[in-house]
């Protein structure tokens, strides 16, 4: 798989580390009143889709940036590539 | 119809005229006591001990393709009961304790050969840890031997024992393990299935759960509508897929394993053989080819086929172990797809709705699992308890802590 980096351009993704669901960008609230819930599901339960999946993957052997990719788990066919600090900032988290 | 050498002599004299089918091809009926879901080796297996060793009725095996196409016809076949933890090793050796048997069961040829597996260790601490590993075997009724460098080179002559990084000091040996014809497991576990009354459904994909007021009533299909007093899950591999019907999520993860067999080859392997200083094991199959294979491609995946990042890792680690592999050819690679669960750990548990159950997060070990993953389904299906072998499978173990981490390395699914 080619992953086309925002910064650097097309590369390996053998380059590249894979954490997982980008949902890992949205770390729940601690103070939260069901933060024990919020946190169990956060860390373990995934929807696991076939089809369009958004993930997280870090370019180690490269920049070091972290990457929201939009990937077809089904084809491997990758859409989208974005920067996951410009993701994460769109939905409000200032760092 | 009985299998035995007799009869092979008498249908070879007769033209080989009086073979029938192994197994029926039922339409199904309008309710069942017991459907599983999913004719993989679990799923068939699930069927046969509730017939036999729960005396149940009324059973049905719904498949969406046909049975045994899945991960039971695309493993490495291997078959051991080499785990560490006291929630997985009794497990495993009750399962292997039902391998050794499983032929006279079925009365079927699977090709059980228990050819022996030998872990090999590099550095003082794996040796250590494996010394731990063995004595954890032996404390829960399995078998372990450690080897030396010398003893192992007895097995395994050509072995590259002294390459400069990975020095192979030695060994550790479970004797009983070996490996079993695939596909002749899920053969084996229909036809018995299937004398004992348990309908086979195959072409018949499960398209949603009939759920009233918090109990299942029966699953929507294919081939129509299927009632049904209790529903047994078992489809590994698509698990997040078949319990999104009933609204569930699950602590698991697909991903993608690749397998590889070489042009055959003369006898050169005796048993099964792992390498410590990755993740690698290769046995050879009767035909000669060897059979191996190694880690997960590392990304979620539904697609039965990987990329070639992991490809070369395999054949890195396959020329390191065995340096007189480098003029073997490659004959074939597949793909297939895995339940990573969050501790690497399998999941046989009721789920909150009445009368519906749920077997997966397999990893990459379902296979030596098949026999006990069955008969401690079917316990759980018929009794509604937990067999005493597989009460730490539970599904709300993220939830109270209870995690069982073979490997120790936490929630992150794509290192177990």
């Amino acid at each position: 798989m080619i992953i086309n980096h925002p910064i650097l351009g097309p590369r390996d993704s053998s380059e590249f580390v894979y954490l997982g669901d980008a949902c890992l960008i949205n770390r729940p609230d601690w103070q939260a009143e069901d933060a024990l819930e919020q946190f169990i599901d956060y860390g373990h339960t995934r929807d696991n889709p076939a089809g369009l999946h958004r993930e997280l993957w870090y370019h180690e052997q490269g920049d070091r940036s972290w990457l929201v990719v939009t990937r077809n788990t089904v084809t491997h066919e990758i859409t989208q590539v974005e920067l996951a600090r410009d993701v994460a900032r769109a939905e409000g988290r200032s760092k | 119809m009985r299998y035995s050498g007799f009869r092979v002599i008498k249908e070879a004299l007769t033209g080989h005229r009086g073979w029938g089918p192994a197994w029926r091809d039922p339409d199904p009926q309008p309710a069942y006591d017991y459907v599983v879901i999913g004719g993989g080796g679990h799923g068939l297996a699930t069927a046969y001990y509730l017939a036999k060793e729960f005396k149940q009725s009324r059973i049905a095996v719904l498949e969406k393709g046909w049975i045994g196409g899945g991960n039971v016809g695309r493993n490495t076949t291997i078959v051991r009961s080499n785990y560490l933890l006291d929630g997985n090793e009794p497990f495993y050796e009750f399962s292997l304790k039902l391998w050794e048997g499983l032929e006279q069961d079925l009365n079927y040829n699977a090709m059980m050969s228990q050819r022996g597996i030998i872990n090999l260790m590099h550095s003082d601490a794996q040796r250590d840890a494996y010394i731990r590993r063995g004595n954890a075997m032996i404390l829960n009724g399995a078998d372990a031997q450690l080897l030396d460098q010398k003893q192992v080179l007895e097995k395994y002559p050509f072995l590259n024992v002294k390459n400069a990084r990975f020095p192979v000091m030695g060994g550790l040996l479970q004797a009983r393990a070996g490996t079993a014809r695939h596909d002749a497991v899920a053969w084996g576990y229909a036809r018995a299935a299937d004398q004992r009354g348990v309908d086979i459904i195959q072409n018949c994909e499960v398209t949603g759960f009939r759920i009233e007021g918090g109990r299942v009533q029966g699953v929507e299909t294919t081939r129509g509508y299927i009632g049904a007093e209790k529903v047994g899950v078992c489809v590994a591999g698509s698990s997040s897929r078949v319990m999104a019907y009933a609204g569930m999520r699950l602590p698991i993860e697909s991903h993608v394993l690749q397998a590889f067999v070489s042009e055959g080859l003369k006898p050169v392997l005796p048993g099964v053989i792992t390498f410590g200083a990755g993740h690698f094991y290769c046995s050879q199959s009767d035909k000669g080819g060897l059979v191996f294979g190694g880690n997960i491609d590392g990304y979620n995946s539904y697609a039965s086929r990987g990329n070639l990042p992991m490809v070369e890792d395999v054949m890195e680690e396959a020329i390191a172990m065995f340096p007189m592999l480098g003029r073997a050819r490659l004959l074939r690679s597949w793909g297939g797809i895995m339940d990573m669960s969050m501790d690497g750990t399998p999941i046989i548990d009721k789920t909150h709705i009445d009368g519906l159950y749920f077997n997966g997060g397999w990893c990459y070990g379902g296979f030596k699992a098949t026999p006990a993953s069955g008969f401690v389904y079917a316990h759980l299906l018929a009794t509604d308890t937990p067999h005493d072998t597989a009460t730490a499978f539970r599904l709300d173990r993220f939830h109270t802590g209870h995690m069982v981490d073979e490997k120790g390395v936490g929630n992150q699914p794509n290192l177990h």
